[in-house]
């Protein structure tokens, strides 16, 4: 994972709160099987309308969001922090941030930044009265600027140590490994295995009978 | 020191416990995968060179993609079958366990762990899918994760987490005729909120919840993540265990008494203490449905679609305009005269054979409205197989209802099961979003109940609209019908 510890890009006002990720990424996009190459995705269903900010010139090339309470509400669909980072974000800043969706983030080294619902107004009317003014995003003093706004944010500190030396989970956890297998001694026997694979006597299994289609004569 | 029962499995389950703001490091039980959040965790290992570390902890089915017509021909839309394929192929490179289309252990996956009884009380389970939760009614501490942790539990069988804090939902007294486990917890996130849980495990519990079955308990739990929770719980008790013997994968002999011994302190100390406590009265109750486009957005069957300029709070008043213009409803007009194209009965909230049993007894020897179409998808293809043996199918079919094959199917409109632009659902499932159902869908989430009535009736319904006579249907077998116990035959 690349360090991240001061990122400045144009800012995006996106006022929306409860943005889900099924309006983030819709769930058409979820059959790829790549990691990449989500950025066609994002708010796939609003990129259609001129209106929408990311159609407007100025903010094309954003890299920080602003968004209104709760981001990344609903579906775990990691596929949000994807797309998200495809298209160019390093940072989202909101209020409030989904549970899962703020630990995808941290996990993929985008950051989920949490600034206050006023400083999100300041910083919403900085980007709206100036588009394309740049955000700086600083992870070292937990600080937002744009021009003469400075808004500071919370991101746990945790997932900011990781940020900032850009650490991946697995490697990390896989130092324990000797926990781990000391751990898996004690499990008692009667927690499940899955393999060997235990079953109810196989049934064959044929489509369910002949289906009546809305519109077919027979319903009629 | 008391605890809270989500206290009690977390403390089971760390391996190492985290210093200095470092996350504990938790053991997992029991991991769940289907197609969709899995193909890129298998290739992160690929190209790690880890393998994964307990296939014999891990399971995988199909469900989210998978057609539920024709399942016996490939799957037409190629984008679906190269995720299913990749599937198996991960599934058969890594060792993993894999129920394909075809195989009477398919379905969706919150459905295929309690079948099987490898969903048992105490277990840490998670899958790359927000509705884990589900399994929480067990009193596992199950929730949904992202894929780069499906990559972490694969290569470790661990997560490093930060605590939850804990919060009481507390449902005191008796349903009403009518009234089911849907509707409490619809009720509960409108009370607090899409966001109210937040960081936070539920457990669910009170005289109401102790009541339900274990297919109940389960359709609440599901929704726990509607209301922002990472989980939701349920002690466990002997509904539990009941549910639990027998079952495939269930300890047996000496191990079943072992693990009801253990399974029987899996419950919040009288003196724990929890982050926050909420109490409702199940006696309030009644049929619930959302009229908006977040799960919160819900209201009681016999009230009116709220009129925003009422709204005071600024932010909900916004969101109400908005939801009402894409909902393409009046403000103020009776939630009742609402009439729906589509009435769909499945999903992990509520497409398991209780479900279906209600339904069925409810629309029996009826026809369903001539404005609508009504599809019926099974939670997995053994209760699909255990309705057909006890003739449901054939109740459903003579109603003039569409009869599927197992999956997830218009839940969430993966598939070719979609809602047309505009045109508006009535649906078992557990997410109202924009688009949630197809492009432009509108969605009213209901209890299966209400979606039995509005079928017969074409307009949103409850079972007392049909009649004063007509008696509310429970989901146990129906008279007369040969039984067919999922556990024993199929
Ligand atoms: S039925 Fe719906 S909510 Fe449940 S796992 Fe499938 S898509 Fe998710």
């Amino acid at each position: 994972m690349e360090k991240f510890s001061q990122h400045t890009g144009v800012g995006v006002p996106l006022r929306r709160s409860n943005v889900d990720t099924d309006q983030i990424i819709p769930a058409v996009y979820l059959k790829r099987v790549t990691r990449t190459g989500f950025e066609d995705a994002l708010f796939a269903a609003w990129r259609g309308d001129p209106e929408f900010v990311l159609n407007q010139d100025a903010y094309r090339s954003g890299s920080v969001l602003v968004a209104g309470p709760d981001f990344g509400t609903g579906s775990s669909r990691e596929h949000a922090v994807w797309a998200l980072k495809d298209y160019g974000f390093r940072a989202v800043l909101s209020t409030r941030f989904a549970d899962i969706f703020r630990g995808n983030s941290g996990k993929q080294g985008l950051l989920a930044a949490q600034v206050a619902q006023e400083d999100i107004e300041l910083l919403w009317k900085v980007l709206e009265a100036r588009p394309g003014t740049e955000v700086t995003v600083d992870l070292v003093a937990k600080q937002a600027r744009a021009d003469d706004v400075v808004v500071p944010f919370e991101v746990d500190d945790y997932t900011r140590w990781r940020l900032m030396e850009g650490l991946d989970d697995i490697g990390l956890t896989l130092k324990h490994e000797g926990e781990i297998t000391e751990f898996e001694a004690t499990r008692a026997s009667w927690r499940p295995l899955t393999l060997p694979a235990k079953h109810l006597p196989p049934v064959e299994v044929v489509a369910a009978r002949p289906v009546l289609r809305h519109g077919d004569d027979a319903l009629a | 020191m008391a605890g809270t029962l989500a206290e009690k499995v977390w403390d089971a389950h760390i391996v190492r416990r985290g210093t200095d703001g470092a996350p504990d490091l938790l053991y997992i039980d029991l991991h769940l995968v289907h197609e969709v959040t899995s193909p890129q965790a298998f290739e992160g290992l690929r190209l790690a060179g880890r393998p994964v570390r307990r296939p014999d902890l891990t399971i995988a089915t199909e469900d989210h993609n998978t057609p539920t017509l024709d399942i016996d021909r490939p799957i037409a839309d190629l984008t679906s079958r190269t995720q299913i394929q990749t599937l198996r192929n991960n599934a058969a490179e890594f060792g993993v366990r894999l129920h394909s289309l075809g195989d009477a252990d398919q379905g969706i996956v919150h459905q295929v762990g309690p079948q099987l009884g490898l969903t048992m009380p105490g277990l840490t389970v998670v899958c790359g899918d927000s509705h884990t939760s589900t399994h929480g009614a067990f009193g596992a501490l199950a929730f949904g994760i992202g894929t780069s942790e499906v990559e972490h539990v694969l290569a470790t069988q661990t997560l490093p987490l930060a605590p939850f804090k804990t919060m009481a939902i507390t449902v005191d007294g008796e349903l009403p005729k009518g009234a089911t486990s849907k509707d409490i917890i619809l009720a509960i996130i409108a009370k607090i909120g899409t966001g109210g849980g937040q960081g936070y495990v539920l457990e669910y519990r009170g005289e109401a919840i102790r009541a339900l079955s274990m297919e109940a308990r389960m359709t609440i739990c599901n929704m726990s993540i509607e209301a922002g929770a990472r989980a939701g719980m349920i002690a466990p008790d002997e509904t539990t265990f009941e549910y639990l013997k027998g079952r495939p994968h269930a300890p047996e002999g000496a191990d079943w008494d072992a693990a009801v011994e253990y399974w029987s302190t899996l419950r919040s100390d009288d003196d724990a203490v929890f982050d926050t406590e909420v109490v409702l009265r199940a006696s309030d109750l009644e049929p619930f449905v959302t009229w908006g486009t977040n799960p919160g957005q819900g209201l009681p069957l016999s009230s009116n679609v709220p009129v925003p300029s009422e709204i005071a709070d600024e932010n909900e008043r916004v969101a109400a305009e908005r939801a009402l213009e894409y909902m393409g409803l009046e403000p103020g007009m009776p939630l009742r005269d609402i009439a729906v194209d589509t009435v769909f009965i499945g999903s992990c909230t509520n497409g398991r054979i209780e479900d279906l049993r209600s339904v069925a007894k409810l629309v029996k020897g009826r026809k369903k409205a001539d404005s609508l179409r009504v599809l019926v998808v099974p939670s997995s293809a053994r209760v699909r197989l255990q309705a057909e043996a006890e003739g449901l199918d054939q109740i459903f079919l003579d109603f003039g209802a569409e009869w599927r094959n197992a999956g997830c199917s218009m839940c969430l409109g993966m598939n070719p099961d979609q809602l047309a632009p505009g045109e508006r659902s009535a649906s078992t499932s557990n997410r109202n979003f924009e688009g949630r159902q197809g492009k432009g869908g509108r969605t009213h989430l209901v209890s299966p109940l209400v979606a039995g009535a509005t079928a017969i009736r074409g307009t949103l319904s409850s079972v007392a609209d049909l009649g004063p006579d007509v008696e509310v249907p429970d989901g146990s077998p129906l008279e007369g019908a040969p039984v067919a116990d999922a556990r024993q035959s199929a």
